[in-house]
């Protein structure tokens, strides 16, 4: 049960609270260039949530068994090669390299299964696919899994990579939606010139981060309810 | 050469203002709106993503010759990758309290779009001289670019400016000043109203990122059309 609090935690810290585009800023160039219609946000949404997904999978597993202090491969390897057992074997310098190799993969990956599955979806994405390499959001979800493996006493499992992952993606998707939604309505307002386009775009994603901030606590919440729920 | 290549001086002039990376190409906006709380973790973002941005730029432009057309933006990320490593590691070792601060936004130089593009349009076809120039250019302006958000956001969201607290210097110079009058004239004691600037707490939260890029790229926009329109 605590297992599936702190899943809840995390989950819902990455969708809603620690929103990764209206709080940590990633994700930015999409969430700006592609909102201009509801149908088009939602689809990216639900494509960069299918690539974190993967992508974090793979950067965990990658980051668990060799990237991390004192991973098990490594490890192995040293002490057959006549190693010392008690030096910590540490290849996280190599870890930016590989997230974007697992990146790289996971977006070909993606847009493989998707021409082969889904057709119209992949005529209907044309090169925002492609563009995802370059998404800050699936990057910066390998970091915080990189982050929480480097110290071995709160070690995250697969489970909970995934669920912030997820979790990320869906916060994504419903900020992009409702940026798209807002912006739909903008094209038929009388916007100053100059903050045309970008600008009043960005002065909404302001005002949107404001409401979002009204997030805070709630994972607090969360877990007095599911504490009280389970008494 | 043909004729309407622009030279490695004129690219270098083109970056900081006519094609500034963040006001007019939008381009790198998320290091942009995360870094900007204070002037010293802008300016800091700024060096690294120029180094990072120079040395892509040096490679890349060394090995044109061998990039094959399919996989050239993946070994402009991995090159990428490699500097942005160095970078953060350097960081870590020399400026802990910094790189803790600049936290994860040092490594996400890698999927900065300017970088990515500057290879992609200038590096990958000219020679080292220009995509040198290129890259001080663009580095120029996005520390530009950088600078005046921090600036301003730092002004109004914690009065100081690079640590340095602004209202209360400029008050104890106005009360010096005050009190140095009042003796020369004669005139007793006079005092300064007790004033503090209160902080614009939204300023150093995400969405004060939002609005300060949003205002100032406004501007940006408003001066170019008035420059366009004066120069018909």
């Amino acid at each position: 049960m605590e297992t599936l609090i702190v899943l809840i935690q995390i989950g819902v810290s990455a969708a809603l609270i620690n929103n990764f585009v209206l709080y940590y800023f990633v994700g930015v160039c999409p969430f700006l260039g592609v909102s201009r219609r509801v149908d088009t946000a939602f689809g990216m949404g639900c494509a960069v949530t299918f690539v974190i997904s993967i992508a974090a999978l793979l950067s965990w597993i990658f980051t668990y068994y060799i990237l991390r202090p004192g991973a098990p491969l490594p490890t192995q390897v040293w002490t057959a090669l006549g190693g010392s057992p008690s030096v910590t074997v540490d290849l996280s310098v190599l870890s930016y390299i590989m997230y974007i190799f697992v990146i790289a993969a996971s977006v070909q990956f993606v847009e493989m299964y998707v021409r082969k599955f889904f057709p119209p979806l992949y005529k209907s994405f044309g090169v925002f696919l492609p563009l995802i390499t370059t998404n800050c959001a699936i990057l910066f979800a390998c970091l915080i899994i990189m982050k929480n493996l480097q110290d071995p006493s709160q070690l995250w499992g697969l489970h909970h990579a995934m669920t912030m992952a997820i979790g990320g993606g869906v916060g994504f998707t419903l900020a992009i939606t409702l940026m798209a939604g807002i912006r739909e309505e903008l094209d038929m307002c009388d916007v100053p010139k100059p903050l045309a386009g970008p600008g009043i775009a960005l002065i909404t994603a302001g005002i949107l981060a404001m409401a979002f901030m009204g997030f805070a606590g709630v994972e607090r919440g969360i877990e007095n309810a599911i504490a009280m729920l389970l008494k | 050469m043909p004729l309407d290549e622009p030279t490695a001086l004129e690219r270098l002039i083109n970056g900081i203002l006519p094609e500034n990376p963040v006001y007019r190409q939008l381009l790198g906006m998320c290091p942009t709106l995360a870094v900007t709380g204070a002037m010293m973790p802008a300016m800091t973002m700024a060096a690294a993503t120029a180094f990072v941005l120079l040395s892509a730029n040096i490679i890349v432009s060394l090995i044109r010759g061998l990039l094959k057309p399919h996989l050239r933006i993946l070994v402009f990320t991995l090159t990428i990758a490699t500097f942005v490593t160095i970078a953060d590691r350097a960081l870590a070792a020399y400026m802990y309290q910094m790189s803790k601060t600049l936290g994860p936004y040092v490594p996400l130089i890698i999927v900065n779009c300017l970088i990515i593009s500057r290879c992609e349009i200038c590096a990958s076809k000219q020679s080292v001289g220009v995509a040198i120039a290129d890259g001080v250019g663009m580095s120029l302006g996005f520390a530009l670019a950088l600078g005046s958000i921090a600036s301003i956001r730092e002004i109004l969201g914690s009065g100081t400016w690079f640590g340095l607290h602004l209202f209360s210097y400029a008050y104890t110079v106005a009360e010096n000043i005050l009190g140095w009058v009042t003796t020369i004239l004669g005139m007793g004691t006079l005092g300064l109203p007790d004033i503090h600037w209160q902080n614009w707490g939204i300023m150093v939260l995400p969405p004060g990122a939002f609005l300060t890029l949003g205002l100032l790229l406004g501007a940006v926009e408003w001066f170019g059309q008035r420059r366009r329109r004066a120069g018909e």
